[in-house]
């Protein structure tokens, strides 16, 4: 069980307002991610939840019962470090059998649960090292066995992957994700990347500046941005965001079109362009194209095969029913 | 870090640097040869250097006016007794300063401090008087507090640096895993600062039992550790170096010992925060 409620929650050190009154509830068994700029308060959160913060006002309760004021060690959650934070004194297996020896989970129990654990994460012969003889995906993975083995009621992640390289970064997500399908046990994760976000969240929780921006699916957040903030956020690469006449003959004061969302043609078009930079992932590429009158490029996808010189006049069309559409405050025009 | 050294200069370096060990011994080593020799020897003019009567009858002479193993005990348990009492209140206070620091800490800290700048000899008659209220006047467990006392900034203060160097996610971590706070510092907090912890332990029994402003102020008989000892030899009148030096070197030769055993350990602990 994990439902984790936060009921205005408000934070603030000192003076300094991070987190105004904020409600949100995650269910049980969602995986849910916090995705914002850095200092968007996404880490606070997550440690106001942990324990590892207090609460200037509000409430947070775990499966309905108030855990505000409850040290983080009695709250039933378990969280994997940025810096894996694991204990560089004890071996692996004791790095584990930790937290279980904190709850007085007899021998026996705690040595089947190790097994279990380091035969999942491909740590059994490891067990006996030292952290610090570890490779970083190695260590991430015992902070991940030292949290699952206490059988949590929710795992909290404050941007586990940030350490390690794209590969070993790859891996471990679609990991944390099989773990995820496998306990069925409430995740909250926090990240700056919005490739970990989308791939991983079942909900994803966008922040800037403490406040919620949106809440909701991946696809939700990429079909229906609420605001300009969130549109820009989410989807990579970023939306292209038009102002001024493009945007008033279609009654709103900003559109935002995905590269995805523009076709392009060397015969004709609504807009003429010269070609920028272009930027080859293989499968697709991404132009940066110049429009007649715009100052800022416009980013378009195209197929890895599509040929295209820096300088070359190609032709853009939006696809009308994909544009969104923002008023004047950065809101969704419905 | 890795510095080009010509080999010429490289010698000069070590000589210089062993010229400056001998400088900082000579007078211990001055004091250890002195009480081999005869009260004439000790001050003969010129001095004799290794070229004399080497004897050990200073040392029979010393062991037989005074019973050197009670003064013995009362310095290890006085030094030992105020070390182990200020790391187990030094600890915790360390531990709060570190890692949940407030607004005043680093006022606390320096207030700490400037006792140390206090000349003892001003706050001896009221603590002199307060001995003899509380009848505790040449007591060794009041000598253990007061000792204690008189260190605690010392160890707070080294406690402090070690515990700052270690990573506070760690500590988070700890919590998150169900630990409380007795078993934050006992299981994750103290294990990791051992070499701190051993490097405050072995510098402030050091200095304990080098203390004498108030070892020989507060103490007459019962209670009189080795440095009472020492100074039980020199008298104003006699001249009895060679006695003297005896005595010395029976009282420096614990700690002398001691310290060469765990140099390794002290200079680990002293350059903690470098090797993290």
């Amino acid at each position: 069980m994990g439902r984790i409620t936060l009921d205005k929650v408000r934070k603030a050190f000192g003076e300094v307002e991070v987190i105004p009154p904020l409600d949100l509830t995650i269910e049980d068994g969602e995986f849910v991610v916090f995705v914002g700029p850095s200092g968007c308060g996404k880490s606070t959160l997550l440690r106001l939840i942990a324990g590892l913060e207090d609460v200037t006002a509000g409430q947070i309760r775990i499966d309905g019962e108030d855990a505000t004021m409850v040290p983080p060690a009695k709250r039933g959650l378990a969280m994997v470090f940025q810096s894996y934070a694991l204990y560089p004194h004890m071996s692996v297996r004791k790095n584990i059998a930790f937290p279980m020896k904190m709850a007085g989970i007899p021998q026996d129990e705690q040595n089947r649960r190790i097994e279990a654990a380091a035969k999942a994460l491909n740590l059994t012969d490891y067990l006996d090292r030292r952290p610090g003889q570890l490779s970083g995906g190695q260590r991430q993975r015992v902070a991940i066995g030292r949290a699952i083995v206490r059988e949590p009621a929710a795992f909290l992640f404050d941007e586990p992957l940030s350490n390690l390289d794209a590969a070993l970064r790859h891996g471990m997500r679609l990991e944390i994700s099989e773990l995820h399908k496998r306990l069925d046990t409430t995740m909250i994760y926090v990240t700056h990347d919005q490739v970990e976000a989308m791939t991983m969240a079942d909900k994803i929780v966008v922040l800037q500046g403490g406040v919620i921006e949106q809440v909701g699916s991946p696809m939700e957040l990429y079909r229906a941005p609420r605001n300009i903030f969130v549109a820009g956020f989410i989807g990579s690469p970023k939306m292209n965001l038009l102002t001024g006449e493009e945007a008033a003959k279609r009654g709103a004061h900003t559109v935002g079109i995905r590269p995805e969302h523009v076709s392009i043609s060397t015969t004709d078009g609504a807009w003429k362009g010269t070609v920028g930079v272009a930027e080859h992932l293989g499968s697709d590429t991404f132009l940066h194209v110049h429009r007649e009158g715009a100052t800022d490029p416009m980013t378009v996808r195209v197929d890895g095969e599509f040929s295209a010189r820096h300088g070359d006049t190609v032709w853009l069309t939006a696809q009308e029913d994909q544009i969104h559409k923002f008023d004047a405050d950065g809101l969704r025009i419905a | 870090m890795a510095r080009a050294v010509s080999n010429p200069r490289k010698a000069l370096n070590t000589a210089i640097a062993w010229g400056i060990g001998l400088l900082i011994f000579f007078p211990i080593l001055w004091t250890i040869l002195t009480s081999f020799k005869t009260e004439a020897e000790a001050i003969a003019n010129p001095p004799v250097f290794l070229a004399f009567d080497w004897t050990l009858e200073n040392y029979s002479v010393v062991q037989e006016r005074s019973n050197y193993m009670r003064f013995l005990w009362n310095s290890v348990f006085i030094a030992g007794g105020s070390t182990l009492l200020g790391v187990i209140i030094a600890v915790p206070a360390a531990w709060s300063m570190a890692f949940v620091p407030s607004k005043r800490t680093k006022d606390i800290l320096l207030w700490m401090l400037s006792t140390k700048m206090l000349p003892a000899v001003g706050v001896l008659y009221p603590i002199y008087l307060l001995c003899i209220q509380l009848g505790v006047l040449d007591n060794r467990y009041a000598l253990v507090v007061i000792l204690m006392l008189i260190n605690l900034p010392i160890i707070v203060w080294m406690l402090y640096t070690y515990f700052k160097e270690i990573p506070g996610e760690i500590l988070e971590a700890a919590r998150m895993d169900g630990a409380g706070l007795k078993e934050e510092i006992l299981y994750v907090l103290t294990p990791m600062a051992v070499p701190g912890i051993a490097s405050t332990l072995l510098l402030n029994f050091i200095l304990a039992w080098n203390e004498a402003f108030w070892t020989l102020n507060l103490t007459a008989v019962d209670a009189a550790p080795l440095t009472a000892f020492i100074a039980s030899y020199s008298s104003p009148e006699g001249l009895f170096f060679a006695k003297l030096s005896a005595a010395s070197t029976m009282a420096i030769a614990p700690i002398l010992i001691l310290g060469w055993f765990s140099q390794k350990q002290l200079v680990r602990g002293l350059t903690f925060g470098a090797v993290k």
